[in-house]
């Protein structure tokens, strides 16, 4: 059976290529940009030496669009507070542009720094060939696995108390492949793209994450009774890769049943492994779950670098510029970005003075419940570094 | 008579420095919320409450006296920095503290201050290896940095030269490796590493990154060297295709040191192996007013020393004090912005430059006629 999928599974990219090749009428001058980043296999990526210079670190900061820009403002303020041995490479990306050309920089920047922070990158063109500049980065620096860390504030009024859930996603392919097309005149076909090696590269790496972290269950999400090929192949890696954990519990879950049981029992789950869509829907439902999307950070991982970001990716357009976005989310990314760096001790000062701000002092923005604004709130955190 | 005003006016100066010291107190406790000192630090190492541990070389010749101007500002300025003093030299062997001890507490502190250490022309033991190489070696200190600034007021042929020069240290002709193959024929072998020219070519463009720089020179010699410098040069152009916004340019080393006498101020950063960066670094000193006003760095990935730029023992003034402290200064104002004391080393810079410009006291070097100590105690004047 396996076998019969993996030859399945490696038609696809030859397929793509011959139709390419057959319809070279359509984008002819499609870049060396637009043809990697649109392949969905593992690129070989060649080492670069990390900016790891006398005990500082270099790190690419992407401010992107809507509360970008001010929450990275309040990153800088604390991280000048508390003297953190890093130094930001700020990229700005115009979200009018048509070209790439600011997100190759980008990209480019992080592949020399290793390590990069970023808000949420708008696309606002709407042109076919204009590709989703967050999907670039991702599948562009082949980062193919996001942690999501979902754990209840205790400061802020939810429906469900103690949830603690780390999802990991798959994050360069599945329904993120891009590719659509229009085969007859009435019928788009888009393609979902699951290959071995990745689901194997994510599930292995989710094995691995709750083994370090000491989880006791990994729950995998999937449509195999609908998709049988495409989440089938997930499922059966998945499967055979707990075969290599016996001392961590495996079970499997649809994504509709899945979604049902968040909201009612979420604390049934520990680690949940899923491809990139339903990663992208069970992370919002999380979210909102404990409290909006201002709060959580989320991490991609790729073999060689690692980007932070907030939780939910969306850009706040609409509060943007009125000191009422929550700046918790990114703050917490920052943390993150920290203790990925091994300053640990930077990480846990600022973590707890987070804490303390958030669950202990209550100082909350108006979207969780609180009523004060973006710079009281770091204002708040600041005042707590060093006071626990 | 004349004792008694002389002993009145010295109670005076020393009250209007406790003054000025408390003044500089309360000057610095309102931006707290820029400088977070006490604990910010403590992943360096911390000794008292909330006090950085920096580990010192005081070196050899003036060293010791440059250093001990560099104590008393400190003191002065009430800097949050303890010292861990090693005396350090080849030339003293008996003397000095073990090689191991120094690299430990180097790398506990990750922070250094150094003073010169003399090299004598001849082995004692046969070793090829200096002292200061094997301390860069064991600590993989490989970029070597030196900023070469016109200061005010200070008299030199070429005006507003600002210019950075990068230097590995680890490898090239500093290798030690020399055998006489057969009697009257010496062979010295340079050894160049794709990896290291990698790296250190990466540390010339993320620090051309890190200041807002725009143009990066990579120095080698190529036509004649087409193997060791070519793979030097390909390293480098390798790496410089990682940042396109920054210009990337060659220049062989010996028209190099002819166009930075006449026209220093084209170079921005230069990227240069371990020899023709030795040489281009004391040359570009010698454009701004020599070894006594130039501070330089060497970094590893993990610890940082702050030394002269231009490294001379001035042996011939040991004890006369008349060397020129502002380079070590500049060295201790640039190891306080490394560990975030920003505002102590805008402080110290700002005391120099101050110094530098009124003009009334300069050292020897700089053509005038004071003392170390008394250039020393004009910085802590100015202090603010």
């Amino acid at each position: 059976m396996a076998l019969r999928l993996f030859s399945k599974v490696r038609v696809i990219p030859d397929l793509r290529n011959a139709a390419f090749a057959s319809s070279a009428a359509a984008p002819a001058e499609l870049s060396d940009f637009d043809m990697q980043h649109k392949s969905p296999v593992i690129r070989k990526q060649q080492l670069i030496p990390k900016a790891h210079y006398g005990g500082r670190h270099a790190v690419t900061m992407l401010p992107g669009g809507g509360i970008g820009p001010e929450c990275m403002g309040y990153v800088r303020d604390i991280f000048r507070y508390i003297g953190a041995p890093v130094d930001f490479e700020v990229v700005d990306i115009d979200p009018t542009m048509d070209n790439d050309d600011d997100v190759q920089y980008a990209i480019t920047t992080i592949k020399r720094n290793g390590v990069g922070l970023k808000g949420n990158i708008e696309t606002k063109s709407e042109a076919a060939y204009v590709t989703s500049r967050n999907v670039a980065l991702r599948n562009e620096l082949d980062m193919y696995a996001y942690v999501l860390h979902c754990k209840s504030f205790i400061g802020v009024p939810t429906r469900h108390k103690d949830i603690d859930i780390h999802i990991i996603r798959q994050n360069t392919e599945g329904e993120y492949a891009m590719l659509e097309h229009e085969s007859v005149r009435g019928v788009v076909e888009s393609m979902k793209v699951v290959t071995a090696s990745n689901s194997e590269r994510v599930a292995r790496f989710a094995f691995e994450f709750a083994k370090k972290n000491g989880r006791k269950k990994v729950t995998t999400v999937h449509k195999a009774n609908i998709m049988k090929l495409s989440d089938g192949l997930f499922l059966e890696t998945s499967r055979r890769m707990a075969e290599e954990y016996p001392e961590i519990e495996h079970n499997d879950m649809i994504i509709d049943n899945c979604c049902m049981q968040l909201v009612a029992k979420p604390h049934q789950f520990d680690v949940m492994l899923m491809t990139n869509l339903y990663g992208s829907i069970v992370s919002n439902v999380v979210c909102g779950l404990l409290g909006g999307a201002g709060l959580l950070s989320g991490r991609n991982y790729g073999d060689h670098y690692a980007v932070f970001e907030p939780g939910t990716r969306n850009t706040g357009t609409a509060i943007a510029g009125k000191n009422i976005a929550n700046p918790i989310a990114m703050i917490n990314a920052s943390i993150d970005m920290l203790e990925h760096l091994g300053h640990h001790f930077h990480a846990g000062l600022l973590r707890r003075a987070v804490n303390k701000t958030v669950n202990i002092d209550r100082v909350l923005t108006p979207d969780v419940g609180g009523s004060n604004s973006s710079s009281e709130v770091v204002d708040s955190i600041i005042g707590n570094i060093g006071k626990s | 008579m004349s004792l008694i005003t002389r002993n009145v006016f010295r109670t005076l100066v020393q009250g209007s420095q406790h003054v000025s010291k408390g003044l500089h107190t309360t000057a610095v406790n309102p931006d707290k919320n820029v400088c977070f000192a006490p604990q910010s630090i403590s992943t360096l190492q911390a000794s008292k409450e909330g006090h950085i541990k920096c580990t010192l070389i005081p070196g050899d010749g003036v060293g010791p006296e440059l250093v001990y101007s560099v104590q008393e500002v400190f003191k002065a300025a009430n800097i949050p920095v303890d010292f861990e003093s090693f005396f350090f030299s080849e030339v003293n062997p008996t003397l000095s503290a073990p090689l191991e001890d120094v690299v430990n507490s180097i790398a506990n502190n990750k922070i250094c201050i150094k003073g010169i250490l003399a090299t004598p022309d001849f082995s004692h033991t046969g070793e090829l290896q200096t002292l200061n190489m094997k301390l860069r070696n064991a600590l993989d200190l490989y970029a070597n940095v030196v900023h070469v600034k016109s200061l005010p007021n200070v008299s030199s042929r070429h005006k507003d030269v600002d210019c950075i020069i990068i230097r590995e240290q680890t490898e090239g002709e500093y290798s030690a490796l020399e055998h006489e193959s057969v009697p009257g024929v010496v062979e010295c072998l340079k050894i160049i590493t794709a990896s290291k020219s990698e790296r250190i070519a990466k540390f010339a463009f993320d620090y051309a990154v890190k200041m807002g720089r725009k143009k990066v020179t990579a120095v080698h010699k190529a036509n004649i060297m087409k193997l060791g410098d070519g793979l030097f040069l390909r390293s480098c152009e390798e790496i410089a295709k990682l940042y396109p916004r920054i210009q990337f340019e060659k220049m062989i080393v010996d028209n190099c040191t002819m166009q930075m006498v006449s026209n220093p101020n084209q170079f921005d950063v230069m990227l240069t192996p371990n020899l023709y960066g030795n040489i281009v670094d004391n040359l570009a000193s010698g454009l701004v007013g020599g070894a006594g006003v130039v501070a330089g760095a060497s970094y590893s990935a993990e610890c940082a020393v702050f030394e002269q730029g231009a490294r001379h023992i001035f042996s011939g003034a040991v004890g006369k004090n008349i060397a020129n402290p502002t380079a070590m200064l500049l060295c201790s104002a640039n190891l306080l912005a490394h560990v975030n004391l920003h505002s102590y080393s805008k402080m110290i810079k700002g005391a120099i430059n101050k110094v530098l410009s009124d003009g009334k006291v300069r050292t020897k070097d700089l053509g005038g006629q004071s003392t170390t100590k008394a250039f020393t105690n004009a910085i802590i004047h100015c202090l603010t």
